[in-house]
């Protein structure tokens, strides 16, 4: 029943749920500080912070990413995805990877806000807001958990990251994951993006390198007005 | 008209409701408990609505640490939590609090991107029941409500039937039932929804499109109680069907 949308994207191995996981670098949690002993937290989370990109988001390499009105910039959480090319449930940290199909850049753009509590889905859930690049073999990719991450904006160095400093190695949180919810081929869990996320605007262009998947690149374009 | 997806005689068909049970496509009449029930519909985009009725609001009030509401609460689920009319589904042992949600479930039939609320039910393409279930143990306050709270494997029941859109003269009428073990536990009328599906589809489709098979639960009253392995649990709602599910023990699942 799923029709596709003229202008999203449909050219990558996505075709399943994009879950996103937040918090899941030492440094996005340490930039916490003690907020996370406060309300309205009140522990540190215990359990993979997930949420959903859904399919109205996603587009490929190249494709425009729309800025809102009212909105000066966009938050660009670049990360690593990992797409599922075997149904995992419940499998184990030490099996977990051979679930995958491959990798795949993931920029998971949200509307700047500071709460992490329940987030409103108008500031991650908008059209465009999930450039998705293709998809690399898994056999092509040796470490996951060694991958630097770049992003650079109208071509200048903005941000500078990688999985090595992740909470949950990414075949930790493939397995924890699966423990409650299935993942089925085409879905992709992407491990979380790192702190200090840069942020772009409306006619400024966001590249994303990751070591190994190569890079994917987006305009972004002031969102036209409600017709 | 009604309609249904079932699993009967090795292979997965559509079918339609008859007086005898259902239908399939092909001509052959089954009694209800003859077939398999699948989801109605396999759907695109699944969006629920948290906290859309103000009793249930009050009812769980002590746990919610911030804010007060401002706009709809809405969350995203996916396709895996989804199972049909007459399925199990596991209660963990270490949960003390599991409950039920009865919820009207709206189907998108038209694409929908920036739709006036007097435009929006034009882009409605039927209705089925939802049994949206909470594991209240496991919620964090990190992107609540957690997936691991509402989109467990198993975790939301849909069906039996998806009702066409033409069916249902007014959506916003509907008596809502849940019972435990035959027991009256949950009531209310979708007419107490705090944002209604009107509401809904204009809030939504400011910032997101909405697609054909896309499915909105509309949130649940109050009247949510804990259940147990072994309970049967049936939510209903009037015009749009009666929905069965069991609860089972983690013994089933080699756990």
């Amino acid at each position: 029943m799923p029709v596709p949308v003229p202008g999203f994207l449909s050219q990558t191995a996505v075709r399943g749920t994009v879950y996103g996981t937040l918090l899941n670098h030492r440094d996005a949690l340490a930039a916490l500080g003690d907020a996370v002993h406060q309300p309205p937290y009140k522990a540190p989370p215990r359990a993979p912070v997930l949420y959903i990109k859904p399919r109205n988001t996603w587009v490929g390499d190249g494709d425009a990413v729309h800025v809102p009105a009212g909105v000066d910039a966009l938050e660009i959480g670049a990360t690593l995805g990992l797409v599922i090319g075997r149904t995992a449930c419940r499998v184990s940290a030490g099996q977990a990877l051979s679930h995958l199909a491959g990798y795949a850049i993931v920029v998971d753009i949200s509307v700047p806000h500071g709460s992490f509590y329940r987030p409103s889905l108008r500031f991650k859930a908008r059209d465009t807001f999930c450039p998705i690049g293709p998809v690399v073999p898994a056999d092509r990719l040796l470490d996951p958990d060694a991958l630097g991450i770049e992003v650079a904006i109208d071509g200048s160095l903005a941000h500078r990251a990688g999985t090595a400093g992740l909470v949950r190695s990414c075949a930790r949180l493939l397995a924890d994951v699966s423990e409650f919810m299935t993942l089925f081929p085409g879905d992709v869990l992407s491990v979380g993006v790192a702190a200090g996320a840069p942020l772009a605007r409306a006619g400024q262009r966001v590249r994303v390198s990751i070591g190994g998947l190569g890079r994917i690149e987006n305009p972004l374009l002031a969102e036209r007005a409600a017709a | 008209m009604k309609h249904a997806r079932v699993a009967w005689a090795g292979a997965v068909h559509e079918a339609v409701e008859h007086p005898q049970g259902l239908k399939l496509a092909d001509g052959r009449v089954l009694a209800e408990d003859q077939v398999v029930w699948l989801p109605p519909l396999q759907p695109g985009t699944i969006l629920a609505l948290g906290l859309n009725y103000a009793e249930h609001a009050k009812e769980l009030a002590k746990e919610l640490s911030a804010g007060t509401q401002d706009e709809p609460l809405v969350f995203l689920k996916s396709p895996g939590t989804l199972i049909g009319h007459r399925g199990f589904t596991r209660r963990p042992a270490d949960a003390a609090f599991m409950h039920y949600e009865c919820e009207l479930a709206v189907v998108v039939g038209r694409s929908a991107r920036n739709v006036r609320r007097a435009d929006a039910m034009a882009h409605v393409a039927g209705y089925t029941v939802a049994n949206d279930y909470a594991v209240r143990d496991y919620l964090e306050n990190w992107y609540r409500p957690n997936l691991r709270v509402k989109n467990r494997d198993g975790g939301t029941v849909l069906g039996p039937w998806f009702v066409d859109a033409a069916d249902v003269p007014d959506p916003h009428a509907l008596a809502l039932r849940t019972f435990v073990n035959g027991r009256l536990t949950q009531q209310g009328n979708t007419a107490d929804m705090v944002n209604d599906i009107p509401a809904l589809i204009e809030y939504l489709s400011a910032f997101m499109t909405l697609q054909p098979g896309d499915l909105i639960l509309t949130g649940t009253p109050d009247g949510v109680v804990n259940v147990n392995v072994g309970d049967e649990v049936v939510t209903e709602i009037d015009g749009i069907g009666r929905l069965h599910n069991t609860l089972v023990g983690d013994d089933s699942f080699g756990r």
